[in-house]
């Protein structure tokens, strides 16, 4: 089993229709992880069977029982992330704030605070509407640790794809070079990154590239818009060039691709004879690659 | 010399786990002995953050020796790695573990810093 | 008055919206634009000018002294986030993953953990015009977004403080550095696209700004794509919509090469006028 991963840098790019596209022409044999918890898409393209989600679990959150509070406040004084504050006379931990490190935990005189796990989200797992199956979260609003969702997203991935036997796990990765996407790249076989012909896009992929580095992960880059700005296009050329990423090949602007989001397509279904061949031609570089 | 793997289960028939601080299990196999043994390591690979490091230190304190992984340590995980006396070999991912061995014995396994 | 510019998702024009809406109200007031999407950050493609200041900033992550460490590892079990590993005779940090919470150097024993600066990323202060520009960027292989933002918004506040709008280009999604972000503002605007993906995370991130009890708005980009979907929600929950800008293949290949909108295309500008206007109604 392959996995593979689709990174972006910046958003936008058109990742999640690279993604759903990919996914609808190995659609037999195929499993796909939306780890792009914190604003996952591809459900509303794929339109898996509902299921009920899992809650799940990580980190901790402090929580202050009122009744031993003796309101000595030496927790908010300690507390590095004014998580904690005085309130009708006794004190309070605003969950939003507290970054579950424990410390008011351990200093309360009367043992009043506990550290309690943390609801972040909840993952799903069902079958596409294209047959294949998608696992898919949703990580609580403003919660942290979006990066141990995105491992346990992928984990129940793998075990399934592993049952499924199938021969490869497509990963919709998130936006940016922080921890859902650190997290992302743990037991990738290979990254294909999205990027597009703009100066913002350019920068982006330069950012992510230097992460994907440190990772020494093998890569390969498609230019989505890539008429739009041909010489910034050719920039992201010469710098895969000089950072040898293989080269998947450009996609041009075009108005299909909000258009079959707008309709809950892939790009395969709003035009079957223009994409088709796009997209075979790109998983056939991509498997020659793994 | 004692041989270590990320491993999925907890024999011989088991298969590297390519994941270094999720592994589910570590196989210490002490060649002197000719004895292999399993340590649950879900505990760690279950918590929150720096799992890599947190099973670096279970390595090193289990005495591995030789350690025979899929991926490779994270940039955390290898910032303690560093400091152990431990070399890693790499790229055994999916490979069972006798079959990994084997590998190791016959040089075949890619080697990283230590 | 600072207005926090905001989507769930990303690229819908957030950037693009709020360097052209900087630029244009820098002519009739005191304008700052800080860029805050410090993982990604492009608002200086699109703005230039001149270094005015340059920060490092800091953060702060404990170093072992050996000297005084009695190897008592109660630090390695106090800490929620596994920053510090005890090998045999040793004590190993990792800065990577310490959230600076002050923990284990207050706590230990033997006072072996002192806290000391390590960096973080920077602050860049640019002047284009009269309008004054801040881009915050975090150093690659860091995870801690939010910190950064938090001392972003604290260097606004030292050095930006009698402007009369302070606009904040958050980064997307609706998660904790998103949060950071937005919570100081005084408004916010939504930008948001009319698709069904445009849709899905404009209601995350209505949710959040609910949460937050923050006043806010919408503005729609690439008006004229995708359905009316968007338009029947946003009657539904009774959202402001304080501009639209038309989708165009101009402006996406004026955006590509990182060029300024207002003045080259009249539909944003006129857009930009509407929301200087409601923002005006506010105060």
């Amino acid at each position: 089993m392959k996995e593979i991963v689709i990174l972006s840098g910046k958003g936008g790019t058109g990742k999640s229709s690279v993604c759903s596209a990919l996914a609808h022409i190995k659609k037999d044999n195929i499993l796909v992880a939306d780890c792009d918890v914190d604003a996952a898409d591809l459900h509303l393209i794929m339109a898996p069977e509902n299921v009920p989600g899992v809650d799940f679990y990580s980190g901790i959150i402090a929580e202050i029982d009122a009744e031993k509070c003796i309101a000595c406040g030496l927790c908010a004084q300690k507390c590095r992330f004014d998580a904690i504050s005085l309130y009708e006379g006794k004190y309070r931990v605003e969950p939003l704030d507290c970054e579950g490190c424990a410390y008011c935990h351990y200093i309360c005189p009367v043992e009043a605070i506990a550290i309690p796990q943390q609801n972040i989200g909840n993952y799903f797992q069902a079958e596409s509407r294209l047959g294949f199956t998608l696992v898919h979260a949703r990580l609580n609003i403003g919660a942290e640790n979006s990066g141990k969702l995105v491992a346990k997203v992928k984990s129940i991935a793998k075990e399934q794809c592993k049952k499924e036997g199938k021969d490869f796990m497509l990963v919709d990765g998130s936006p940016g070079i922080g921890c859902p996407v650190i997290s992302s790249l743990s037991g990738v076989d290979y990254v294909v990154l999205v990027t597009e012909a703009t100066y913002s896009g350019l920068s982006d992929l330069e950012r992510l590239w230097t992460l994907l580095d440190m990772f020494k992960l093998p890569g390969a880059c498609i230019v989505n818009k890539a008429d739009i700005n041909p010489s910034v296009a050719s920039e992201i050329r010469k710098f895969m060039q000089k950072k040898k990423i293989a080269d998947l090949g450009d996609i041009p602007y075009s108005e299909d691709f909000p258009k079959a989001i707008a309709m809950g397509r892939t790009l395969i279904e709003e035009n079957e004879t223009r994409w088709r061949p796009v997209f075979e031609k790109i998983w056939k570089a991509i498997e020659e690659k793994i | 010399m004692i041989v270590g793997f990320t491993s999925t289960g907890e024999g011989w028939d088991a298969k590297i786990d390519p994941r270094f601080g999720r592994t589910e299990f570590i196989l210490i196999y002490d060649e002197e002995k000719d004895e292999l043994k399993a340590v649950d390591n879900r505990e760690v690979s279950d918590m929150a953050h720096g799992v890599g490091p947190k099973t670096a230190q279970k390595i090193h304190e289990l005495g591995v020796q030789v350690l025979i992984t899929g991926n490779g340590p994270g940039g955390n995980a290898a910032e303690v790695l560093k400091n152990m006396n431990v070399k890693i070999y790499i790229k055994a991912g999916g490979m069972g573990i006798r079959e990994a061995y084997g590998a190791y014995k016959a040089n075949k396994l890619e080697s990283i810093g230590g | 008055m600072r207005l926090a510019i905001a989507s769930g998702k990303g690229g819908t024009g957030k950037t693009t919206l709020a360097v052209n809406l900087a630029l244009k109200a820098s002519g009739t007031m005191k304008t700052v634009l800080a860029d805050l999407d410090v993982e990604e950050p492009n608002g200086s493609i699109f703005i230039g000018g001149e270094t005015v200041d340059e920060k490092q900033v800091y953060r702060y992550t404990p170093a072992w002294n050996q000297k005084s460490c009695s190897l008592c590892g109660k630090c390695t079990s106090w800490c929620a986030y596994n920053a510090l590993i005890k090998l045999g005779e040793i004590i190993l940090v990792m800065p990577n993953l310490c959230h600076s919470c002050y923990a284990c150097s207050e706590l230990c024993p033997d006072g072996a953990l002192p806290m000391e600066a390590s960096p973080l990323g920077t602050i860049r202060h640019f002047s284009r015009g009269k309008l004054d520009f801040t881009e915050s960027k975090l150093n690659i292989g860091l995870e801690q977004a939010a910190p950064l933002i938090k001392q972003s918004l604290n260097y606004l506040d030292e050095n930006f403080k009698d402007h009369d709008l302070q606009i904040l280009d958050s980064p997307p999604g609706t998660a904790c550095s998103m949060m950071e972000a937005v919570r100081s503002a005084d408004y916010v605007i939504l930008v948001t696209e009319p698709t069904p993906f445009g849709l899905h995370d404009l209601k995350l991130a209505v949710e959040t700004v609910r949460q937050l009890e923050l006043p806010f708005a919408v503005v729609i980009n690439r008006d004229g794509i995708g359905n009316d979907e968007l338009d029947r929600y946003l009657k539904a929950e009774e959202i402001a919509v304080w501009a639209r800008i038309p989708h165009q293949r101009e402006i996406a290949e004026l955006y590509s090469r990182g060029e300024i909108l207002f003045d080259k295309v009249a539909a944003v500008d006129d857009a930009l006028s509407d929301i200087l206007q409601r923002l005006e109604g506010l105060s």
